[in-house]
């Protein structure tokens, strides 16, 4: 086999040996051996032509082989396959007991020739010899290629099926008998396992077996992993795992866990002792254990973070720097009302109101250390209608009520009647002028709701004959006979999941089942553009908040980045293990979030395209998602009803709010980000004091290690609910004056 | 349990006799019982994983309910085609049936004939979908968008504000109930329209005219009140109801002020609730006694001026089917022929009467005056019953003198005869002879100076007496030139327990450039205690161009100030059209202390005179 592989190129292995030494952590048990781990990996991969991230596993191979060349006399072959491994004489001897400890209970007994059968017992299970190991290596290393075959062939590695229960219990029974701080660590183990066995058991067409294990400790599972267990539950004949994408996920990526070097330690003990052969492949093969130091965690800081589909998230997956700081606003010369004021008193008029000093100006001239460049994402110059709408913006801010506990926000609730429970999506423009709303009948329906009414342009006829040197231009362009309060904009083919005005309120975005996100434009009310890319259902999209960009995410997985002008995406963010369920932009458009049907938030870099941030906790399809307007937080809602609180910083969860009991679909901050405000399909609207939820105090060693004890202050941290009779809440926004508007489709039933 | 529910999960499996029926249908027979088991499993796993993708079609749809388009949806992900045909916007009713130990679900497709469809009537258009939010939102949304409102008019803002989740859960609730028919309801207010309602209840009943005054011209001018109306209503008829048998004249003076500012509100609508208002305004019109000491107390003032809203109020809201105004004469006239009836309840149905119009009072009141001579002639002159009939009498001679007169100086052809009179009219006739010749005289001066007077009207605004009544001042000699306060304006007294006395107006008014001073405040005379509100807005239009400067002789006296000041205070009029504005503003009950606080201003800046004089 190492001759077949002869020939590699060494410089490939210095890149690839990066994500082998976090294997080789979870892998190798004592000190000494992690300490070389890496010089060892780096030499075994470039022999090991395969070069995937299971690195102990082929070296382990390797000396294998070694071993049983050495005792069948053949030195020469020996001497050359050494060579060209580049393994040392020492580190062979060492690695051999390591990876027999590791690899087999036998490895205490110290003897050279039994370590080498064990190994080849343990690399063989499958029960044939050097054939099966190459298959075994080959799938292993093609195992992050999403083709469902040689996925699954992982397998095809199978023990006894009888056996599979007795495993399974026995180590139910030492978890269970293990000291109270260890059990809820190792209580994770159970889930994985679980999954795994069973796919093993199906796979290998022991249907009934499987159908017996499943029944038995399927009850035992964490009650948040329901939905898959159902999914799991359907599937039992080979032939169904294929075009399985749920299946896929557990396959394509590890499960991560997180234990104390205790708990690793206990259950590498007893694994040894009880020579669990099948629970030690799988945890090797398809889990990865992120081992910490120091004290194990409790049950409820486990149960804060897991519950996503695929564990929960690395620890070096949020270490990523983030520049979560806001980018300064231009500077604008805002014209003070005095002037207009002392005009309005020589005509001897009665002042209406005081006139207020804009303070913005000075507040935006400090840099934020943690904001990005201004350059670092190009964004659109601004316009001077842009210019315009930010003075305007500025003025209304001035007026702005100061929210807090104690100063509630007034609600309006905008109803859709007669929506017949076809409302699918609503959106609010920034400055509460316009209403738009998806429905499920393909349209897309675009309202004022102040009395300035929504006119077309003129057809281009009529515009040839206007003055256009004319100071009102702008107004004559526009054609009265087309006034009215609402306009329906048809295209879509199918509902429509999402919806987003563009900043500057001329554009709409619209995202449908049709698998097209279309741009709409709010002048002359037509399609202007069908952005094609996803195939599937495109469940959300949202434009930046300084235009021209925006995202879409979809049943396809991938979120795309797209700016206007370009038919063809310019970022695609992919790494979600089910649909994603919605987009959102950060508020200094240098990131974008996306929650999915995985149960992670992931935050996405627009500069380079990384995920550089995974938090995961949440127990159900995320379909909400609402950046604090400091840019320093993100909350997320999702279908169990509970609202999470995100320090995108130190990349750790900070609160919990739980009171919905349905589905979160509307979060928004208020504009000071005093208040939290949550709509849900419960028909009720919650308001959560946001400032205190932030203010929990997180050292230093919390801040490393990303072990949160959560307060349980919900009840503290509410502060109203309000119910409709039978209108789901599915949007929220706070007008610039900080007057919350809710929007929902009456449900008559 | 849920252990159990599991083991369910795991083994659910279509039954194999549906492969072998469904197999049939497609006209397959004798399939084999393996085939049936492995199509089964087959079956039973694709339709999970697609009821599964149709679960997400919910979720994002906004639903609880799995509707068959999630189900075609879902077959599309799969690149299946879907079912066409098959909609169903609600539950689709499968039956269920079970005979012969088997248990069968089915849906029941009925033949229809043809003919029966095309014969059909088309069902109702479906409603199109509408966007609505509160309507008070809706409204101050329009004036001035999302306004942050003042303490005192939050109520105005939104209709659910901060507050219990229960009175919000109301405010929302209610527009949900509009999809079919709105039911009318009370509504829980909020906290700050309860605080508001508390404080505008208890300042028109109060003590403080200053503070009745603000909170008359709140209720007469703020908009979004509509949700307050039905407890206003409420107050005023349990008010009155009270009030009336405690004989409080002060209390039902407020509150039938009360009803005029409602009345005089745009954006109210009170037709909903004249059965509440309605009979307080006509006991206070009719009823025996609504003061302590008949013999002392103005209550004719207040009846006179209950007349004036029932007939406003008939005349706004009187419909073919209400019939308001027809119901009403009805009951006036049947307690007018009623031979027992008191002197106060007579006054009454003689005023609710007159106020309806000269075609009322020519029908129903002219052709009893001879009876109703016959019986003040019997109080007069006959045996002295008690006082209070005669003053009764009294009250009831001159309402009916005032009111006929006008009428029959219109009516009648002009050589007036006494003995002509008295045989027509009967004991009241030579009274009302000289009534009807002063009555005639002055329309004739009336027609030369049409425009004159018109303008002249427009100046005793009613702010100027309430900010001179405020400022404490007692009531001075009344000297002959001064105008008479219209009869509404007496009811603005700082002295609640006496509303008896006007309070006399210490302002005097002398209207530069005419030439018959005396006689122009005449006419001031008439036609101001005539006004009541609107009618005197529809001549006023006729101003003519050039401007009218009005001097304002001001004796006031702070309260800090001994000596009183005479002031002279030129008012000039700017021009036509806001003289018309302010003409239509002027009601009794709308004061303001801003116009209080204008008119003061004015007043310094244009008379450098007065200020060199005052030492303040």
């Amino acid at each position: 086999m190492a001759a077949v592989q002869d020939g590699q190129v060494e410089s490939d292995a210095e890149k690839e040996t990066k994500p082998d030494a976090s294997n080789d952590v979870a892998g190798n048990s004592s000190g000494g051996a992690r300490s070389m781990s890496p010089n060892a990996a780096s030499s075994a991969s470039g022999a090991a032509k395969a070069a995937a991230p299971t690195g102990p596993g082929e070296q382990q191979t390797l000396l294998a082989v070694l071993q049983f060349l050495k005792r069948s006399k053949l030195l020469e072959s020996v001497d050359i396959l050494r060579r060209e491994a580049g393994l040392s004489d020492e580190l062979d001897e060492s690695q051999t007991n390591d990876g027999a400890a590791a690899g087999s209970g036998a490895g205490s007994q110290g003897e050279g020739s039994v370590d080498a059968a064990s190994l080849l017992r343990r690399v063989s299970v499958g029960g044939a010899a050097a054939t099966n190991i190459a298959a075994t290596t080959t799938s292993k290393g093609a195992e992050d290629q999403p083709d469902v075959s040689i996925v699954l062939s992982a397998y095809s590695q199978q023990g006894d099926p009888a056996l599979y229960q007795v495993y399974y219990s026995g180590l139910k029974n030492f978890i269970e008998s293990v000291l109270d701080c260890h059990r809820a660590e190792l209580s994770q183990l159970f889930y994985p396992l679980f999954v795994h066995m069973y796919l093993e058991l199906v796979y290998n067409n022991h249907e009934h077996e499987a159908k017996v294990f499943f029944e038995k400790f399927s009850g035992d599972q964490e009650c948040y992993y329901r939905d898959d267990l159902r999914v799991l539950s359907g599937l039992t004949k080979k032939e169904h795992m294929k075009g399985n994408e749920t299946l896929l996920d557990f396959r394509t990526s590890k499960f991560v866990l997180r234990i104390s070097r205790d708990s690793y330690q206990l259950l590498k003990r007893h694994l040894q002792e009880r020579q669990n052969n099948q629970i030690w492949l799988i945890i090797q093969e398809h889990l990865y254990i992120d081992i910490f130091d120091g004290m194990p965690r409790s049950k409820s800081q486990i149960d804060s973070m897991s519950g996503s589909l695929a564990g929960e998230a690395r620890r070096e997956a949020n270490k990523a720097k983030v520049y979560y700081g806001l980018l300064k606003e231009p500077e604008i010369e805002v014209p003070l009302d005095d002037e207009d004021d002392e005009a309005e008193n020589e005509e001897g008029k009665p002042k209406k109101k005081k006139p207020k000093k804009d303070n913005l100006g000075s507040k935006n001239k400090k840099q934020d250390p943690n904001a990005p460049q201004q350059n670092r994402i190009p964004l659109p110059e601004l316009k001077d209608s842009d210019k315009l709408d930010k003075i305007m913006s500025m003025k209304e801010a001035t007026k702005k009520i100061r929210l807090g506990p104690d100063t509630l926000p007034s609600i309006c609730f905008y109803t859709f009647l007669n929506a017949y429970q076809g409302l699918t999506s609503v959106d609010v423009t920034d400055d509460s002028s316009l209403i738009a709303g998806g429905f499920a009948d393909s349209t897309v329906r675009v309202w004022s709701v102040t009395p300035k009414k929504l006119r077309k342009v003129k057809s281009a006829a009529d515009l040839n004959l206007i003055d256009k040197e004319a100071d009102d231009v702008l107004e004559r362009i526009m054609d009265e006979k087309t006034a009215s309060e609402s306009k329906i904009l048809y295209g879509h083919s199918g509902p429509v999941y999402g919806i987003s005005f563009s900043p500057d309120r001329n554009y709409l975005l619209s995202s449908s089942e049709d698998g097209t996100v279309r741009l709409w434009s709010l002048q002359t009310f037509t399609c202007l553009v069908g952005y094609k890319g996803h195939n599937y259902p495109v469940w959300d999209t949202q434009f930046s908040p300084y235009g021209y960009y925006f995202v879409s995410g979809g049943h396809d997985r991938i979120a795309r980045l797209w700016a206007t002008d370009h038919y063809q995406p310019l970022r695609m963010f992919a790494g979600h293990l089910a649909d994603i369920t919605c987009t959102h932009f950060h508020p200094n458009s240098n990131y974008v979030a996306t929650g999915s049907a995985d149960r992670t938030v992931r935050l996405w870099d627009v500069l380079n395209g990384n995920c550089v941030r995974i938090f995961s906790g949440h127990k159900g399809p995320i379909h909400s998602l609402a950046f604090s307007p400091n840019g320093k937080y993100v909350a997320s809602g999702a279908t169990d009803g509970r609202v999470l609180l995100w320090d995108i910083g130190h990349g750790l969860m900070i609160g919990e709010l739980k009171g919905h009991t349905d589905t979160v679909y509307a979060l928004k901050f208020s504009r000071d980000g005093e208040i939290l405000a949550s709509g849900s399909m419960d028909g009720t609207v919650r308001l959560w004091d946001a400032l205190k939820a932030f203010d929990v105090e997180t050292d230093d060693f919390t801040a490393a290690t990303g072990h949160i004890h959560l307060p349980d202050n919900s009840q503290e941290l509410l502060l109203g609910t309000y119910m409709t009779k039978s209108t789901p809440v599915i949007h929220l926004h706070f007008t610039r004056r900080n007057l919350l508007l809710a929007a929902g489709g009456y449900n008559s039933q | 349990m849920a252990e159990e529910r599991r083991q369910k999960q795991c083994s659910v499996v279509m039954p194999t006799e549906s492969m072998k029926a469904m197999a049939e249908s497609v006209g397959v027979g004798q399939l084999q019982e393996d085939s049936c088991v492995a199509l089964s499993e087959e079956v039973s796993y694709r339709i999970k994983e697609i009821v599964q993708d149709a679960l997400k079609f919910m979720h994002h749809g906004k639903r609880r309910k799995l509707t068959t388009n999630d189900i075609d949806h879902a077959l599309k992900l799969k690149n299946v085609e879907p079912l066409y045909g098959f909609q169903s916007q609600e539950f689709i009713p499968f039956r269920f049936a079970s005979g012969g130990g088997r248990e069968l679900h089915f849906y029941e497709e009925k033949e229809v004939d043809l003919s029966d469809i095309i014969n059909t009537p088309l069902p109702r258009v479906p409603l199109d979908v509408s966007l609505k939010a509160p309507k008070e939102q809706q409204k101050s949304e329009f004036t001035e968008p999302l306004k942050v409102v003042k303490p005192g008019q939050e109520e105005e803002g939104s209709i659910q504000a901060k507050g219990q989740g229960a009175t919000s859960a109301e405010g929302l609730g209610k527009e949900k109930g509009s999809i079919r028919i709105k039911p009318r309801s009370t509504h829980e207010l909020s906290v700050e329209q309860q605080l508001y309602y508390k404080e505008i209840t208890e300042a028109c009943v109060g003590s403080c005219e200053a503070k009745r005054a603000e909170a008359l011209q709140s209720i007469a001018t703020d908009p979004g009140l509509y949700q307050m109306l039905p407890r206003f209503s409420t107050f005023i008829s349990e008010g009155v109801r009270v009030n009336v048998v405690q004989n409080n004249l002060a209390l039902l003076i407020y509150l039938m002020r009360m009803v005029k500012a409602l009345m005089d509100n745009p954006t109210l609508y009170l037709e909903k609730y004249l059965h509440e208002l309605i009979p307080a305004v006509v006991t206070c019109i009719v009823s025996k006694q609504l003061c302590l000491r008949p013999d002392v107390d103005n209550h004719w003032a207040l009846r006179d001026f209950a007349a004036r809203l029932m007939a406003q109020s008939c005349k706004t809201f009187s419909t073919t089917n209400n019939n308001i105004q027809s119901r009403i004469t009805k009951t006036f006239t049947k307690s007018l022929l009623d031979e027992k009836t008191q002197w106060t309840t007579r006054y009454g149905c003689i005023a609710g009467l007159a106020e309806l119009g000269p075609d009322v009072i020519k029908t129903l009141i002219i052709a009893r005056l001879s009876v109703e001579g016959a019986r003040i002639k019997a109080v007069m002159e006959g045996p002295v019953v008690s006082n209070i009939d005669k003053i009764g009498a009294e009250h009831v001679q001159s309402l009916l003198l005032k009111h006929c007169a006008s009428v029959i100086a219109k009516t009648r052809p002009l050589p007036d005869v006494v003995d002509q009179y008295r045989t027509d009219y009967g004991y009241l006739g030579p009274m009302l002879c000289s009534h009807v010749v002063k009555a005639r005289a002055q329309a004739a001066l009336q027609a030369q100076q049409v425009n004159r007077t018109t303008l002249t009207i427009t100046q005793p605004r009613p702010t100027l007496t309430v900010s001179q009544s405020t400022l404490g001042v007692s009531s001075g000699p009344r000297t002959p030139s001064i105008i008479k306060v219209p009869s509404s304006l007496a009811l603005m007294s700082t002295r609640p327990g006496t509303p008896t006395q006007p309070s006399p107006p210490t302002t005097k008014y002398i209207v530069m450039a005419t030439s018959a001073g005396a006689a122009s405040t005449q006419q001031v005379i008439t036609l101001s205690s005539a006004q009541s509100g609107s009618p005197v807005t529809s001549t006023v239009p006729s101003t003519p161009s050039t401007l009218q400067p009005l001097v304002k002789l001001e004796s006031s006296s702070t309260a800090g100030m001994s000596r009183p000041l005479q002031k002279y205070i030129v008012v000039s009029l700017p021009s036509s059209s806001s003289v018309d504005s302010k003409g239509s503003g002027v009601l009794p009950a709308s004061t303001s202390p801003i116009s209080v606080e204008q008119s003061v201003k004015l007043e310094r800046s244009e008379s450098p005179a007065a200020s060199t004089q005052s030492p303040h």
